[in-house]
């Protein structure tokens, strides 16, 4: 299914039984350099709005939190090896974690890309 | 909230795409489309070009400027010969630090250069103790630029040949590209450089000059600040400030013998006091050892859990390629290769303390 984005600027995208979650270009290009990223540990349980991660630019620190509620099943540990992979591929390669979705409907609240696309633009 | 102050130079910073923020109630480029790892790689590998004129410079003048101004500053400004500069600072009754600052002898008495954040309070606090013996005046028609890197010297001698001839903490007053201004080679980034005082009219045209140059490029105030943590520089507010005593800040480099002699600054006897019998805490530099950087105001503990003190600057170092701190703790905990523990989101991350600066400072002396 098409990624869906919330106004903290995190996406994520329903990939059969599993979600993945990580940030937007949007948000990596406001964060400038990422110099260190913390992901959730497989098996914690998230709530929706959760905090979730964290990524650090040279300058700040910035939390990261959860799109919808569930129980995280794996990370992105190159992130960990690697936290510039966000700055090169946001949406892609650098997902931050997975989670199996605890209510599939929380995503009805989200934006999809061209409502996050109209958001982002009333920021700037 | 006041309209924020803009620099001379804030059209060109718009033109170069930088992103603005408030800074003290400047509206000044925190970075450009480089972004501030690069533009910090690149400040030490070629030359980097920095729009300080939110600073604020001091003529002190008349009368005999540099004995009135010890009265004010541990540092030694009468054996400042004309065209030398020193770094010094305004200490409170209490020992404490109104501002740092670097003073130069000029002909005609004295030139300083202020903090942004306490420009207004300084120059009050100047001309309350030194007028009308001298004459305290703010040069608002000026801006001031540093070109900051091992290519500066390449790069300005083409403009200004004399700015060579000048060693480090060496200023004169000298054309560049035709403008009237002071070059004085000194710096915030631990590198080999200048600042350039020049007229405010002039300013966006030398910048514009000097960034046509290849091996220049714009640095905005986020590497501004991670080039100044690398070389173990203080940032008034952060690291220093009015609880803080200049011992405290191992800034007695500046206290200068006469001076420590014969006392007759603010603060004098909580700061020769200091001196004799060591100070309450230590600033020093803290290596994380993991990737996360600890930021200001993170706890530091000793090794059983112990709070000794908290973190003043942090964050990631471009040149190091890790995190770097910098922060007070208890004198027993200061010395070198100490290890402590950073607590960073809750959790206690093992640290080391190491000797300031991070990357080895490279003046001309």
């Amino acid at each position: 299914m098409a990624t869906r984005y919330t106004k903290d600027h995190e996406w994520v995208r329903v990939d059969g039984e599993l979600a993945v979650v990580g940030i937007s270009e949007h948000a990596q290009e406001q964060l400038g350099d990422i110099v260190f990223v913390e992901l959730p540990e497989p098996g914690r349980a998230l709530k929706q709005g959760d905090q979730a991660a964290v990524v650090e630019s040279v300058k700040a620190a910035s939390d990261i939190y959860a799109p919808i509620s569930g129980e995280v099943v794996e990370k992105n540990s190159a992130l960990e090896d690697n936290p510039a992979l966000v700055n090169e591929s946001a949406e892609d390669a650098a997902w931050f974690f997975k989670l199996r979705p605890a209510d599939p409907k929380e995503l009805d609240v989200l934006m999809d890309a061209e409502a996050y696309r109209a958001f982002v633009e009333t920021l700037t | 909230m006041a309209e924020p102050k803009r620099t001379p130079l804030f059209d060109l910073h718009r033109e170069l795409g930088a992103r603005m923020v408030d800074f003290v109630g400047w509206e000044m480029p925190v970075q450009y489309p480089q972004g501030v790892l690069q533009e910090h790689l690149w400040c030490r590998a070629e030359a980097g070009l920095f729009d300080v004129s939110h600073m604020g410079q001091v003529h002190i003048l008349n009368g005999d400027a540099p004995a009135a101004l010890e009265r004010l500053v541990p540092g030694n400004i009468v054996g400042l010969a004309p065209g030398q500069a020193r770094y010094t600072i305004l200490t409170d009754d209490a020992g404490g630090i109104l501002d740092d600052l670097i003073v130069t002898r000029t002909e005609a008495g004295l030139f300083a250069v202020v903090n942004a954040g306490c420009r207004d309070a300084d120059i009050a606090h100047l001309r309350a103790a030194l007028e009308p013996i001298c004459r305290v005046a703010e040069l608002t028609d000026r801006a001031l630029l540093a070109l900051q890197g091992p290519a500066a010297v390449t790069v300005l001698t083409r403009l200004a040949p004399a700015c060579a001839g000048l060693r480090f903490m060496q200023s004169a007053e000298m054309p560049v590209d035709g403008i009237p201004c002071r070059v004085s080679r000194l710096g915030y980034t631990g590198e080999d450089g200048f600042e350039i005082s020049l007229p405010a009219d002039d300013a966006s045209r030398l910048a514009r000059t000097l960034l046509a140059v290849p091996e220049v490029r714009p640095i905005g105030l986020g590497a501004r600040d991670s080039l100044r943590l690398e070389a173990g520089l203080c940032l008034y507010g952060h690291d220093i400030d009015r609880t803080t005593t200049p011992v405290e800040a191992g800034l007695a480099w500046t206290i200068a013998k006469r001076r420590r002699e014969e006392g007759g600054f603010p603060g004098a006897a909580t700061i020769l006091a200091q001196l004799r019998d060591g100070p309450p805490r230590r600033l020093v530099g803290l290596r994380p050892e993991g990737r996360a950087p600890a930021r200001e105001h993170t706890e530091i503990q000793d090794r059983h859990g112990r709070r000794i003190g908290a973190v003043t600057s942090g964050g990631f170092g471009p040149t190091v390629g890790a995190p770097i701190a910098m922060g007070y703790v208890e004198p027993a905990h200061a010395a070198p290769g100490t290890p402590v523990q950073l607590v960073v989101r809750g959790k206690p991350l093992p640290a080391k303390v190491v000797e300031l600066p991070f990357v080895p400072h490279r003046y001309q002396r």
